[in-house]
């Protein structure tokens, strides 16, 4: 066995760019980007898992074993206020039962006011590490999060308006595989530079009134867009301008927690657990912005957006806004997704009129 | 005279209605679909050509609605195909412009639709499961050994409806077993039955919803008198049952069709064309998509079902 570490972290989005980055650049670590979903992963990931548990537990368990038959041997979770905080020491039990040899860093593990269980956990990664150079890897890792984001919101709000089709998505693909070969700050802010300018300079024919659509759920469902069958894309399709804040800038980095809190106080008083209240703030928000309509998704089963899903109804109700709820299993039926999209659109399209 | 047909094959049964420029029904047939969309539609086909016999109807525009609608669609070279919750929308709206509440039980789905001055403004539809839907009903009937067509007749006789537990159909049935055996009469059975349905639909399609009247319900399961005087309890409003209820997704579709406005050519003879569907698990990558071949005579007119485009297949 060759002793090279080989980092990976589930799917998520698009940030696996970001990840590759921090663990090369500051870890000092080979990282292999996972593999992208697919039915694969999924099944993967259901036939291993409790039955009842939430589907992105399935989702980050099918990655992870498809990730170690590609011959990662260091696997990483991260945590949360909801069963996300379960996940890890859950996922590492199955795959050692599995009969998986790894190292295994479980952000729920760390106590983060004692600096020497930071130190003992970040050292899973990598014994040798220097924590001088994933310190100075930080501040890029988290410019390339919020690039990402900043482009992703970019290209929800106008892609559907494309003069020519794909242009938008073939240089944001271009852009993530260029970064996927930067080791450097320099570098990256080039990069940063010319991918932003070539973006916004895409043609778009967009009408004066569009029509908006606001996309929340779990943070998980919501960000993923195998999980959610490719939701944002269809729409966008349509000729739809998608808005969507929750992402790894607006709840980690920049966390809008307070203002949250605040924006929602109205209809919930208290923390409904994990990003629950995002999704009600950021509802209300679209809501008050004369958005045209509302998509609510959550995995089946998720506590915290059954009690958000109730307070949307109470915003649809109070602003007159139609919301959408979909629930994702492993095993929906992709038809049925089609069909109600197909009918909120015409019900917008008709309204707008 | 121009005329407009609609279909819809949903998974129970297939319903066509053709229209004439002034939006009369002119010919209309509800059969059962038995799992095979394209044979059903034959049928259907068959028999509304019969009835249009002696009329001077000339079929410019089809459209499709239901489960099997793309399908179908290609079959019939629709200038329409549409999801069954707009088509059942327009075709409602059309017939009764005040409408504010729309009730749909369906074979295997049941919706809710909210229209304000004519327009749709919220809608549900059941999502994972098919609770209290038509083949809910039937399969009970069948186990009661009474036909589903006599079945709210038979509840409305009902004094005092036996309890059913609503929420799910496994919990439902096993109830229903339990009641029987312990000597509650038929009647009140099927009338417990028809009470659950409701209470099951207003739970789930209609939580969190204002039912404002006037109220229409359509689909198969509003032929039941049972079910809709459970309605009228429930909600306390007269609830409305159009004749041709059933029709209505078929009804809206023909009205979208016309609307339209696209004219494609038509005949009856699709009934003796043969068509075939294959499909196959594309291998190109992990996603295995389900891909559907349609031909049409042997050749390959439509495909469908892949994710990206290596799956995609090329129509000669």
């Amino acid at each position: 066995m060759n002793n090279e570490i080989l980092a990976c972290f589930p799917q998520w989005g698009s940030y696996s760019c970001a990840f590759r980055y921090l663990f090369e650049n500051g870890f000092g670590v080979k990282y292999l980007t996972p593999p992208p979903i697919t039915k694969n992963t999924i099944d993967l990931g259901s036939k291993n898992s409790p039955d009842y548990v939430c589907t992105p537990f399935k989702y980050c368990l099918g990655c992870h074993i498809e990730a170690l038959n590609n011959g990662a041997n260091c696997l990483m979770q991260i945590y949360g206020s909801c069963r996300l905080n379960y996940y890890g020491e859950l996922e590492e039990k199955i795959l050692k039962d599995m009969g998986y040899n790894f190292n295994f860093f479980n952000m729920a593990e760390i106590n983060f006011k004692s600096p020497k269980s930071i130190m003992n956990h970040l050292k899973i990664v990598n014994p040798n590490m220097s924590i001088l150079k994933v310190a100075s890897a930080l501040p890029t890792t988290i410019g390339i999060i919020k690039t990402i984001d900043k482009m992703e919101d970019y290209i929800r709000k106008n892609v559907g308006f494309e003069v020519n089709k794909n242009e938008m998505e073939n240089i944001f693909n271009e852009f993530k595989q260029k970064l996927d070969k930067t080791y450097s700050h320099k570098e990256y802010k080039k990069l940063k530079k010319e991918y932003l300018k070539k973006l916004y300079s895409v043609k778009i024919d967009k009408p004066k009134r569009p029509i908006r659509v606001g996309f929340v759920g779990d943070y998980y469902t919501v960000q993923e867009p195998f999980s959610n069958y490719f939701i944002e894309k269809e729409l966008e399709n349509m000729g739809i301008e998608v808005h969507r804040e929750m992402n790894l800038t607006n709840t980690i980095i920049n966390s809008k927690y307070k203002k949250v809190r605040k924006i929602s106080k109205k209809y919930a008083k208290f923390n409904i657990g994990a990003t629950a209240n995002y999704t009600v703030a950021e509802a209300l928000k679209y809501a008050k912005n004369g958005l045209d309509g509302i998509i609510h998704v959550k995995c089946f089963g998720c506590t915290p957006e059954i009690n958000a899903q109730t307070i949307l109804q109470n915003i649809s109700k109070d602003h007159k806004v139609p919301i959408l709820y979909f629930s994702f299993d492993s095993q929906t039926s992709e038809t049925g997704v089609k069909t109600r999209l197909e009918a909120f659109y015409d019900m917008l399209k008709a309204k707008k009129k | 005279m121009k005329g407009y047909l609609g279909i819809d094959i949903g998974s129970i049964s297939t319903k066509g209605v053709v229209i004439d420029e002034n939006l009369e029904i002119v010919a209309s047939e509800y059969l059962w679909t038995e799992g095979d969309p394209m044979a059903a539609v034959k049928r259907l086909l068959k028999v509304l050509e019969n009835q249009l016999k002696d009329k001077d109807i000339k079929i410019v525009s089809v459209g499709t609605t239901g489960s099997a609608r793309k399908l179908i669609g290609v079959m019939t070279n629709a200038s329409v195909v549409k999801n069954e919750i707009t088509a059942h929308a327009v075709g409602t709206t059309t017939l009764h412009p005040d409408v504010s509440t729309i009730f749909e039980i369906g074979g295997q789905d049941s919706k809710i639709i909210i229209i304000e001055n004519g327009y749709v403004v919220d809608y549900a539809m059941n999502t994972l499961c098919a609770a209290g839907t038509g083949s809910f009903l039937s399969s009970q009937a069948h186990r009661l050994g009474v036909s589903v067509e006599e079945f709210g007749e038979i509840a409305l006789r009902s004094k005092h409806p036996t309890n059913i537990a609503a929420r799910c159909t496994v919990f439902a049935e096993s109830d229903l077993v339990h009641k029987a055996q312990i000597g509650h009469s038929k009647e009140d059975i099927i009338a417990g039955l028809c009470k659950a349905v409701v209470t099951n639909y207003l739970n789930n399609i209609g939580k969190g919803k204002k039912f404002n009247p006037p109220i229409v319900f359509q689909g198969g399961v509003s032929k039941n008198v049972g079910v809709k005087k459970a309605f009228e309890d429930a909600v306390g409003h007269e609830v409305i049952v159009d004749k041709n209820g059933h029709l209505m997704g078929a009804f809206g579709v023909a009205v979208l069709a016309k609307n339209s406005g696209i004219e494609k050519d038509f005949s009856f003879d699709v009934a003796d064309i043969e068509f075939k569907t294959t499909g196959f698990d594309c291998p190109k990558c992990a996603n295995h998509c389900e891909i559907v071949c349609v031909f049409k005579d042997n050749k390959l007119i439509d495909a469908w079902g892949n994710k990206c485009d290596n799956g995609a297949v090329k129509i000669s």
